[in-house]
């Protein structure tokens, strides 16, 4: 076991090293390639630049007819001014998504579990009909989601939206845990049930501590998606002061009477918690993208 | 070890347990599975209902339908701003789909084949898909403003003036704001197609949709890079030193070698990018609004509005249903092709 590992590993280094042939053989194009990569930068960094540069204008300094120049004084009032306005959506959308991501995940690791390990009749079926709930337009569903809300006296409330986001999230997440478990040897599952263990008790101390890559994986990716929504906090939630960040940040871009450069500082903290955990996750939130893709 | 296991008596054992935990483990998937089906299906059965009605209202769910049964579909029909919605959807979803598909390979296969800053490359092409559309429908409003971002660039850099010379008029692109509609074909379908009449607006590409079309690719390029770098990933080494022995090398190796190998995951690409595009609304709905004469209306901001501003329930509801259908059309036929063949 340790010495196939040790050739593996060795292999992967190997290959590695080994520059990609036609890479190797035309330095030329190599050069020719990363200046494309290069002149492809400015494309992608360019919003990324006026929304953090503006952010940090003074009032004075924030002139359309300047977007591209550095701020010069520095300056906090646009980010002090935007999350004065903003802090209360924000902590709005904090309070949705932890609980979000958490509960579809657990859900999603379950059923993943279940849809891998045991095959039974009608499974692939009901896997696909699931599957149905992550492609459709959320438009199509607004009406009776909202009567449903109002019948269990949700709507209107951070809970009914988490409820919301709980119930589309789990063909989703319940999609990356089954491709994630398929790694997992069945051999495992059933000498735990030969040892006598119940399907839940052997998701619990067989499937559950091995899940954590996997509650990584699935966890990044609902929290990019609740967080990102608008439709949802927007219909469920019409009170502006419990909506969303998202949604409070649109509401902050169309009032005339506030400077460009605070509805980029707004933007900047909306977008700011997904673009850390990207940057710190990424490898995990692009697993999370292949494996969320029906394979 | 693995042989003790595999005696005829544990087989027959393990075979028995696992049958008899198949109703069980199927017990066990049935909550999600029926509340997730109430959520789709019923919820989707019941906007049918007040698509088909005629007078359906949140205080009172009267079903009646209207006469006839396809009533609220002939208005939306026979609605300009809907068929506008329609038009930049087919406009917007091929624009979108092939810029992004085709610059996303691209830069798939040059940030594969980069020896060194791979993760910076790869980190910032796919940031902005981590993003808030909103967040960034917001930024790309001002970056596409006529008298700043983009424009005041042109200017700035001569671009501008040295367009001015050459062509004698202008550069200064009204971007989200233009109503100009290029290569209308409305009144040569009036001509060939029976009932063209009905059409009321110009049949042709919106200007406006340029610039959401390059914003929307800004944010999802980054995903069919990372799906085509997954896909370049995957195949292994000895393939591109066999195609390099058999002379397949340069263009040629990826014509003929990579890009058949990749096919699975294009058509993955393609219809996840295809479904966005179909239900695109935060993007544009925070950038450009509906546009001027619509120019970047969609169907999903089309619903919205109608439903929840306008309160005209049973037409959102048809409109909406349009929706569903267009995704459909693209997403059933691959989930059920893709879906049961493998399984664990």
């Amino acid at each position: 076991m340790s010495a196939l590992a040790t050739t593996s590993r060795r292999v992967a280094r190997r290959r590695r090293k080994a520059p990609p042939a036609h890479v190797r053989h035309g330095r030329h194009a190599r050069r020719w390639q990363f200046a494309l990569l290069i002149l492809m930068v400015p494309f992608f960094a360019a919003p990324f630049y006026v929304m953090i540069t503006a952010a940090f204008k003074t009032p004075a300094h924030a002139d359309v007819l300047t977007m591209w120049q550095l701020p010069h004084p520095l300056s906090f009032d646009g980010i002090r001014e935007a999350w004065s306005k903003l802090s209360p959506n924000f902590v709005n959308s904090v309070i949705m998504v932890v609980p979000a991501t958490v509960i579809s995940s657990l859900i999603g690791s379950f059923n993943g579990y279940l849809l891998s390990k045991f095959t039974f009749r009608l499974s692939n079926l009901m896997f696909t009909l699931m599957l149905v709930g992550m492609f459709i337009p959320y438009q199509s569903i607004l009406i009776p989601m909202v009567k449903f809300l109002q019948f269990v006296g949700l709507y209107g409330t951070i809970p009914g939206l988490i409820l919301v986001h709980v119930v589309y999230g789990i063909p989703i997440t319940t999609l990356i845990f089954r491709n994630y478990y398929v790694s997992i040897p069945r051999a495992l599952v059933e000498a735990a049930s030969i040892d006598g263990a119940g399907i839940v008790r052997t998701y619990r101390s067989v499937i559950l501590p091995v899940s954590i890559p996997g509650f990584v994986v699935a966890g990044i990716f609902q929290f990019t998606n609740i967080w990102n929504d608008f439709l949802f906090g927007l219909v469920v939630i019409p009170n502006p002061t419990i909506q969303p960040v998202t949604a409070a940040l649109n509401n902050l871009s169309g009032t005339q009477t506030v400077n460009w450069n605070v509805v980029m500082a707004g933007a900047l903290i909306a977008a700011l918690p997904t673009g850390l955990a990207y940057l710190g996750l990424g490898r995990f939130f692009v697993q999370g993208l292949t494996s969320g893709s029906v394979k | 070890m693995p042989d003790a296991v595999t005696t005829p008596r544990v087989v027959a054992c393990r075979q028995r347990r696992r049958r008899r935990r198949v109703p069980q483990a199927a017990l066990l998937l049935a909550p999600s599975f029926l509340i997730v089906s109430i959520f789709v299906y019923v919820f989707i059965a019941y906007t049918v209902g007040v698509a088909l009605s005629s007078n359906w209202k949140p205080g009172k769910a009267d079903f009646s339908t209207t006469d006839p049964l396809y009533a609220n579909f002939d208005a939306l029909i026979n609605n300009g701003r809907f068929q506008a919605d329609l038009r930049n959807t087919v406009v917007f979803t091929l624009f979108f789909l092939t810029l992004s598909v085709v610059a996303g390979f691209f830069l798939a296969v040059l940030v594969h084949n980069l020896l060194w800053a791979r993760g910076f490359f790869r980190g910032l092409f796919l940031l902005p898909y981590a993003l808030s559309f909103i967040a960034t429908g917001v930024v790309w409003r001002w970056l596409f403003n006529p008298e700043s971002g983009i424009n005041l660039l042109l200017r700035t850099s001569g671009v501008s003036s040295a367009y001015q010379h050459l062509t004698g008029h202008a550069l200064q692109p009204d971007w989200t704001s233009s109503p100009v509609v290029v290569g209308d074909v409305s009144s040569l379908l009036e001509r060939i197609i029976p009932g063209g009449h009905i059409i009321q607006v110009q049949l042709g590409i919106p200007l406006a949709l340029v610039a959401v079309v390059l914003a929307a690719s800004w944010q999802l390029m980054g995903f069919a890079m990372a799906m085509f770098l997954a896909g370049l990933a995957s195949i292994p080494e000895d393939v591109r030193e066999a195609s390099m022995i058999d002379g397949a090398s340069g263009p040629r190796y990826y014509v003929s070698v990579v890009i058949p190998l990749l096919r699975p995951f294009a058509l993955t690409t393609v219809v996840i990018l295809t479904h966005v595009a179909l239900k695109m609304f935060d993007l544009i709905y925070a950038m450009s609004g509906s546009g001027i004469g619509f120019a970047t209306d969609m169907p999903g901001i089309f619903v919205y509005e109608t439903m929840f501003k306008a309160l005209q329930y049973n037409i959102g509801a048809a409109a909406s249903l349009v929706m569903l259908v267009l995704v459909t059309l693209v997403v059933v036929p691959y989930l059920a092709r893709r879906g049961p063949q493998e399984t664990a």
